[in-house]
């Protein structure tokens, strides 16, 4: 428990939103590979509901509610006593079960062979995804170019 | 009048199985799947995620399968949903400046930093029915170049340095919200971009047109149109710190429009925004459109009586679903309604009648 002052929330911050926005079946895949399913006990059961998105007037002004999203919770504590919580988008109870399990043993001395086998290679194919749809979109960016004009 | 009946329960269960039997089609046809809605539909699935009010691709692709492709069904079916989920939090207001764009235009600045992106855009095409589409053809694969590294920053930045561009002060104020509360009458910004980020595009459309044509016109430039995907973060409570929640895809657009100036402001652009789910490109034009006219008192402009500048008239009729619920109620059974305005017309034809008689009878 000592161990978990010293985590940095900011990496914390990273790992939570990575497991929130990695899409379901590359989780599941990495996590089924990964070696122990420790046990644990539910502090909250997962949960699904929705969180109103905001946003701003001219993209810096008031805060405007924009519409709803669906997110699944949930809290649970390893045998240790390690706290672990799972938001994620979308209604997936077992991807919400999992992200809570990865953010506790990312608290233990587990961490390094979770990093490893789960956070790093997800982390890897999401940066793929993006980095393919960025240069996509690169091929469509237009060049301009001067027509030479017909006046002498 | 409503009065309750029975009656037609076996009526009512064979019409459903027949709704059933004609929303599966030829069943020599393969089946439709909720993947290939979500992936091949995706336009549909934006716009019912927006004016559904609810980001769930997965679930808006459903509707619109249960819903035989209508989409304002589909809507009713994710509003409806929408109110079976407990509330968990409201997200930090998205930042659209930092948004990993498919696609980024401004038609007022040829040479805006990040370029002008065109994405997988219908724009330049022929408008030509491509009949190769109905042969199954091979996987088409986009080209692709090094992906841009460099911010995109927004348009209205660059004219915000000259200050000749109407500000917009960033303010924490708890915005109200039509899910809870009723909208009344004044009512404020945040509210309207709400109500309009969730109206009816057909009927956003056709007022932000009413402005084009003269309507409360007000010259609209797209200053800047951008799609693309980006973070949502939530505080949360238990950590005490915030955290992605998520990401989803938007359409966000900004106006650069006339204006003369009035007794309080000197003359400057001034602007309009849209802010949609999804890839919703019209919608969110036409959103930016309707904000802007419906912002004359704020900048002192004379009211012209215009449609698009009633915010009564504009924003309690947006909503498709409040809208069609009243609309198609009418077909229901309003027998004894009827039947009472049957007994008053008779009553009626009979006076008439009575005073026109003793007049023939006199002549």
């Amino acid at each position: 428990m000592a161990d978990q002052t010293k985590i940095l929330n900011a990496e914390r911050q990273d790992w939570m939103g990575l497991l929130a926005r990695a899409p379901e079946s590359a989780l599941m895949t990495l996590w089924d590979r990964y070696e122990t399913h420790p046990s644990f006990e539910w502090l909250r059961s997962p949960e699904i509901g929705g969180v109103m998105v905001r946003g701003r007037a001219g993209g810096t002004g008031d805060r405007f509610n924009l519409g709803e999203m669906t997110v699944t919770r949930c809290s649970l504590m390893l045998q240790d006593g390690t706290v672990g919580h799972g938001y994620v988008q979308g209604r997936s109870k077992p991807k919400a079960e999992v992200a809570a399990l990865i953010d506790a043993l990312m608290q233990t001395p587990a961490a390094g062979t979770v990093h490893d086998q789960v956070i790093a290679p997800l982390k890897e194919q999401m940066e793929a995804d993006k980095t393919g749809r960025a240069s996509k979109a690169a091929a469509t960016k237009v060049e301009f170019f001067t027509m030479v004009r017909g006046e002498d | 009048m409503y009065v309750a009946v029975k009656g037609g329960e076996k009526a009512i269960e064979n019409a459903h199985a027949w709704l059933a039997e004609e929303r599966r089609g030829a069943p020599d046809i393969a089946e439709l799947s909720i993947a290939q809605i979500r992936e091949q539909l995706s336009l549909a699935v934006n716009r019912v995620m927006a004016e559904g009010s609810l980001y769930d691709p997965d679930l808006a692709a459903l509707a619109i399968k249960q819903a035989r492709g209508d989409l304002i069904e589909a809507i009713f079916l994710i509003r409806a949903y929408r109110t079976t989920l407990p509330r968990l939090g409201y997200s930090n207001p998205v930042k659209t400046d930092e948004m990993a764009c498919d696609r980024r235009i401004s038609a007022t600045f040829k040479d805006a930093p990040g370029g002008q992106v065109l994405g997988p855009t219908f724009d330049y095409t022929h408008r030509l029915l491509d009949f190769k589409l109905a042969a199954e053809g091979e996987v088409p694969v986009a080209p692709t170049l090094q992906p841009r590294t460099e911010a995109t920053p927004h348009i209205t930045e660059f004219l915000k340095g000259e200050d000749i561009i109407q500000d917009e002060p960033a303010s924490d104020a708890t915005p109200g919200d039509l899910t809870r509360e009723p909208m009344e009458f004044p009512s404020n910004r945040p509210l309207r971009l709400q109500s309009l980020t969730r109206g009816d595009e057909g009927f956003v459309l056709g007022m932000a047109y009413s402005t084009q044509r003269g309507y409360a016109r007000n010259h609209a430039f797209v200053g800047e149109l951008r799609i693309g995907k980006l973070a949502v973060e939530m505080d949360i409570p238990e950590l005490g710190f915030a955290i992605d929640i998520g990401e989803i895809e938007l359409t966000e657009c900004e106006t650069v429009n006339q204006f003369k100036g009035s007794k309080t402001e000197p003359p400057q652009f001034t602007r309009g925004y849209g802010l949609v789910f999804g890839q919703s490109e019209r919608k969110s034009i036409a959103m930016a459109l309707v904000d802007r006219a419906l912002r004359w008192e704020e900048l002192g402009e004379d009211n012209l009586g215009a449609p698009a500048q009633d915010e009564e008239f504009v924003l309690s009729h947006a909503d498709n679903i409040q809208a069609t619920g009243f609309l198609e109620h009418i077909k229901l059974p309003h027998y004894v309604d009827f039947q009472s305005e049957l007994e008053l017309v008779r009553k009626l034809r009979r006076e008439a009648e009575e005073r026109i008689k003793p007049k023939e009878a006199a002549e």
